[in-house]
C-alpha cells in the first residue's frame, strides 16, 4: 500500500479559489461529455461571498467510505490510494456518502451508483480540474507538500511583518 | 438546435397555472436569446398601453444560447425584460452569477410571468416540476435573507435564487431583482414589476446536461478565451476593477459631481481604486464559468459601518459617492450594501439622493420634509439614512422611492431642472455635456439614461473621436455599438469581457456556430443586432414614446460645465442634439421622427409588427 505521505490528492487553496466552478465543468465534461455540475467529482462551495472553496476526495488513510460500504463495492488502490468502485456491487445505498466527511462521494443521477474523483488516472495530462483552473487554486499534492507550503508562507509572513515594523 | 433548451415556460400567477411552449429554431435564430428573445416574447404577450404595474404586464426572464456552457462569462447570465414602470417604455436588465446557468439546466430558454398572485408567492422550478409556494414568511425580507431562507426550506444548498427586497415589494420604481446576494438586474425598476405580481422570488434547480454542437471547436475557444482573459484586454477588471474609472473620468473632467454641479471631484484620492483595494477589498470572486473574475467584495473592517460588505463597481461607488459629494468609502460601502439589502438599483438610488441634496441646497424643500436629516452635499451619514428611507418607502422615502422624475413632480417649482434622468431613468457616471457621443447614445437608448446600451462613452474617453464636438458620423458609431451591445446581452456574455472578443462579431459568430451547430456569419449577427434594437424601438413607439423623449436632462442642455479645464463651458445644445439625432435616425434607416420604415421592417424580418409604425 502506498504510504500516506506519498499519496497524491487534489487540494484547493481557499485564498486563491474565486468560486468560478470551472473545475466542475472541466470534470463533468471530461468524465461525462456534458456540462453539468451534478456530474462533477469536484464541487464548489461558496458559503458566503468571502468563503469559496472546491472540495473533492482526500484519499484518506483508512477511508470511511470504504469501511461504511456494506457490499464491499469500495476499495482503496494499493498503488495510488485512489478510491475504487465496483459498479456491479454498488446499489446506491449511500452509506459511503454519509460516512465521508468531505462530501466527496456522490450518487450519480443516471447510473444510480456512487462516483468519486479518480484523479483522472486515464488522462496523460492529469486531473482536468487542475489543468483548467484559471486561478491555479487547485494542485495535486501530498500532505507533505501542503505542510511545506504552509510552513514557507507562515515564515514569509512573519518576516514580512518584521520588515514592516522596522 | 443545441444551445437552446427549446422550451419557454409560461406562468400565470393569477390562476397558478403553468404551461410550456416550444421555442422554434426560427425564433431562436432570429432573436438570438437574452434581451432579443425577451423583447420578442414581451411584445407578443402584451397589449399596447399596458400599465407596467398591472397583472397584464408580463415579466420575461430569458437566457442566451451559451447559458449553461463552460464559455467564460457566457455560461452565467440572465436577462429580465418587461415594460418599465420608470420609463413607460422598454424595461430590461441583465445580471450574471450562477442563476442563469441553473435555469438553463432546468430546461428553459425563457419564462413569461403574467398575472398577479393573491398572496405573496415564490416560484420553485425543479427541472420540469414547477410550483408556486407560499412566501408569506419571507415577505419583507432582504434578497440575501430570502435566498438563505428558501435554500433552508427546500433543503438544497445549490438552489439558485433571484428575488426582490422590500423596495420591490413596495413597488418602488428604482427597485431591482437580485440574485446570489450581490448581483443585480439593476436598471429600469423591474423589481417593482415583480413586486406588483406578489412574486417574491424565483428559485431554480436544474440537473440536465448541457452539450454543444462542436465540442472540439468550442473547447479550443474556451481555452483561447481563458488565455485572452489573462492578458491586457481585461487587466483593469482583474486588478483594480471598474472603480479604476474614477480617476479616469475625473482627470478628463467628465465625472458628474454633486448632481452635475461639477464635472470634477476634488477628493478622489480618498475613494479611488487604490484605496478601495488596499483598505477594503477582502476578496475578488467570479461568476459561474468566468476566467477573468472581477467581482470586488469590499468589507468595512472598523468604525460605525464595521461589517458592511458590498460588491463595489464604478457606478455604485460614483452614484453614492462623488455624485453626492461624499468621499468616505466606509459609508459608500454601507450605502451600497443597503441598496442590496432593500433591493434598490444603486445607481438610481444615488442619483435620487443627489437630486434631493441639490433641491435642499437650492432651498426647494421645507424643514418639515427632511425629518431631521441634513441632506447637504458631502454628508455621508445622510446618504446612508436616505437609502434606508427609500428602501422602506418611509417618510421622505415615500417622495423619493420612485426616482427623480416622480420626486421632481412631487416637489414642483423648478425641481425638474435638477432631475438627472432620461425617459425617467436616472443617469450614470459619465458627464454627457463633455462626452457627446455618449450624450447621443444616452438620448436614444431604448431603456433611458444608460451607458450600457452601446458603450459609446468609451469612444469619447479613449479619444477616438473629439468628445466635445457634435458632428455627423456619430449616429453611425452609436448604431454600430448598440448593435454589438444588443448581441452581447442576447448571447448573453459579459460586457466586462467585451475586449476579449478581438474579432467582435466574427468571434461571436464562431461561438454561436460552435454551440448551436447553426452556421451564422458576422453579417447575420450584425443584422440580428439591428433587429433587436429596432424591435426595442417598436416597443417604445407602441407605448407612446416619440422623438421628444430622445432627449437629455435639463442640466446637460442648459448648464455648461463650470470647472476650469478642458471641458469648461461644455454643454449639449438643442441644435447639437437635433443634428446628432437626425444623423442617428438616418443611420438606422428611420424617419426624422425616429420611426422605422416599413421597408426597414421588411428587411429585418419584422413585418409582423408593421401595425405599430402604421398607427
Amino acid at each position: 500500500m502506498v504510504k500516506i505521505h506519498q499519496r497524491k490528492f487534489i487540494s484547493a487553496d481557499p485564498e486563491k479559489c474565486v468560486g468560478c466552478q470551472i473545475c466542475e465543468y472541466a470534470c463533468s465534461y471530461s468524465k461525462e461529455k456534458a456540462y453539468n455540475p451534478i456530474k462533477s467529482r469536484i464541487r464548489l462551495v461558496r458559503v458566503n461571498q468571502l468563503a469559496n472553496m472546491a472540495v473533492t476526495c482526500r484519499l484518506c488513510e483508512e477511508p470511511a467510505c470504504v469501511a461504511a460500504c456494506p457490499r464491499n463495492a469500495l476499495s482503496q488502490s494499493e498503488d495510488t490510494g485512489n478510491i475504487i468502485l465496483d459498479k456491479e456491487k454498488c446499489n446506491g445505498c449511500g452509506w459511503c456518502i454519509e460516512a465521508c466527511d468531505y462530501g466527496a462521494m456522490m450518487l450519480h443521477p443516471e447510473t444510480k451508483v456512487v462516483y468519486v474523483c479518480d484523479l483522472c488516472k486515464d488522462k496523460p495530462d492529469g486531473p482536468q480540474c487542475v489543468k483548467w483552473c484559471p486561478e491555479e487554486a487547485l494542485t495535486v499534492v501530498t500532505s507533505d507538500t501542503l505542510a511545506q507550503k504552509a510552513r514557507i508562507s507562515a515564515i514569509k509572513k512573519l518576516f514580512q511583518e518584521k520588515e514592516e515594523k522596522q | 438546435m443545441l444551445g437552446y433548451a427549446g422550451t419557454v415556460l409560461y406562468v400565470d400567477l393569477t390562476t397558478g397555472k403553468t404551461h410550456t411552449e416550444k421555442l422554434t429554431d426560427e425564433t431562436a435564430k432570429k432573436y438570438v436569446g437574452g434581451i432579443g428573445l425577451g423583447l420578442k416574447l414581451w411584445l407578443s404577450n402584451s397589449k399596447a398601453g399596458v400599465n407596467p404595474l398591472s397583472p397584464e404586464n408580463p415579466l420575461v426572464l430569458a437566457l442566451g444560447p451559451v447559458s449553461g456552457t463552460m464559455f467564460p462569462t457566457g455560461g452565467n447570465g440572465h436577462a429580465f425584460i418587461s415594460k418599465s414602470p420608470a420609463t413607460g417604455g422598454v424595461g430590461e436588465a441583465v445580471s450574471h452569477g450562477t442563476f442563469g446557468a441553473e435555469l438553463k439546466r432546468a430546461g428553459y430558454d425563457a419564462i413569461v410571468l403574467t398575472g398577479k398572485a393573491e398572496k405573496p408567492v415564490y416560484l420553485w422550478i425543479d427541472d420540469e416540476a414547477v410550483q408556486l409556494l407560499d412566501a408569506s414568511n419571507i415577505w419583507g425580507k432582504s434578497p440575501f435573507e430570502t435566498e438563505d431562507a428558501i435554500k433552508e426550506e427546500l433543503g438544497d444548498f445549490y438552489v439558485r435564487v433571484a428575488s426582490i427586497g422590500l423596495a420591490g415589494e413596495k413597488q418602488s420604481k428604482i427597485a431591482c431583482i437580485i440574485n446570489e446576494k450581490t448581483r443585480a438586474a439593476g436598471r429600469t425598476g423591474l423589481g417593482a414589476v415583480m413586486g406588483s405580481k406578489n412574486l417574491k422570488a424565483i428559485a431554480v434547480r436544474g440537473t440536465r446536461d448541457i452539450t454543444v454542437a462542436k465540442p472540439d471547436v468550442f473547447t479550443d475557444m474556451v481555452r483561447e478565451f481563458h488565455e485572452r482573459m489573462k492578458g491586457p484586454a481585461v487587466q483593469k477588471y482583474r486588478t483594480l476593477g471598474t472603480v479604476d474609472n474614477i480617476e479616469v473620468t475625473n482627470e478628463l473632467m467628465c465625472m458628474p459631481t454633486r448632481n452635475y454641479s461639477a464635472s470634477h471631484f476634488e477628493k478622489t484620492e480618498n475613494i479611488n481604486a487604490e484605496v478601495l483595494n488596499e483598505r477594503y477589498v477582502a476578496k475578488i470572486i467570479a461568476c459561474n464559468s468566468c476566467a477573468m473574475r472581477c467581482e470586488h467584495e469590499a468589507l468595512v473592517r472598523e468604525g460605525p459601518y464595521k461589517g458592511s460588505l458590498a460588491r463595489m463597481e464604478y457606478d455604485n461607488l460614483w452614484a453614492l459617492g462623488p455624485n453626492c459629494g461624499v468621499d468616505k468609502l466606509d459609508a459608500i460601502i454601507r450605502a451600497a450594501e443597503l441598496c442590496n439589502y432593500y433591493g434598490l438599483d444603486a445607481t438610481s438610488t444615488g442619483v435620487t439622493i443627489s437630486f434631493l441634496m441639490d433641491c435642499h441646497e437650492k432651498g426647494l424643500l421645507s424643514h418639515d420634509q427632511l425629518e431631521g436629516i441634513d441632506p447637504h452635499f458631502g454628508n455621508s451619514e445622510a446618504v446612508v439614512q436616505l437609502v434606508e428611507k427609500i428602501g422602506k418607502r418611509e417618510g421622505i422615502g415615500q417622495m423619493l422611492a420612485d426616482g427623480v422624475k416622480v420626486a421632481a413632480e412631487k416637489i414642483g417649482k423648478n425641481a425638474s431642472e435638477l432631475a438627472q434622468h432620461i425617459k425617467g431613468l436616472e443617469v450614470t457616471g459619465y458627464d454627457l455635456r463633455c462626452l457627446k457621443t455618449a450624450a447621443l447614445a444616452a438620448a436614444v437608448s431604448f431603456r433611458g439614461a444608460d451607458h450600457n446600451r452601446s458603450g459609446a462613452f468609451t469612444l469619447d474617453l479613449k479619444g477616438k473621436v473629439d468628445r466635445l464636438k457634435a458632428e455627423k458620423g456619430r449616429g453611425k458609431l452609436v448604431k454600430e455599438n448598440e448593435d454589438i451591445f444588443a448581441l452581447i446581452d442576447s448571447f448573453i456574455v459579459c460586457k466586462n469581457s467585451r475586449n476579449t472578443f478581438y474579432n467582435e462579431l466574427g468571434d461571436l459568430a464562431k461561438l454561436y456556430s460552435a454551440v448551436t451547430g447553426a452556421e451564422v456569419s458576422a453579417q447575420d449577427l450584425s443584422v440580428a443586432g439591428e433587429r433587436i434594437n429596432t424591435l426595442a424601438k417598436l416597443i417604445n413607439i407602441r407605448e407612446g414614446l416619440t422623438r421628444n423623449d430622445d432627449t437629455l436632462p435639463w442640466k446637460v442642455m442648459n448648464q455648461p460645465v463650470s470647472d476650469d479645464g478642458p471641458t469648461k463651458g461644455a454643454v449639449v445644445t438643442q441644435e447639437e442634439l437635433d443634428l446628432m439625432l437626425d444623423d442617428y435616425y438616418n443611420a438606422r434607416g428611420w424617419t426624422v421622427e425616429g420611426v422605422p420604415s416599413k421597408a426597414k421592417l421588411q428587411e429585418l424580418g419584422l413585418q409582423e409588427f408593421q401595425k405599430i409604425v402604421e398607427a
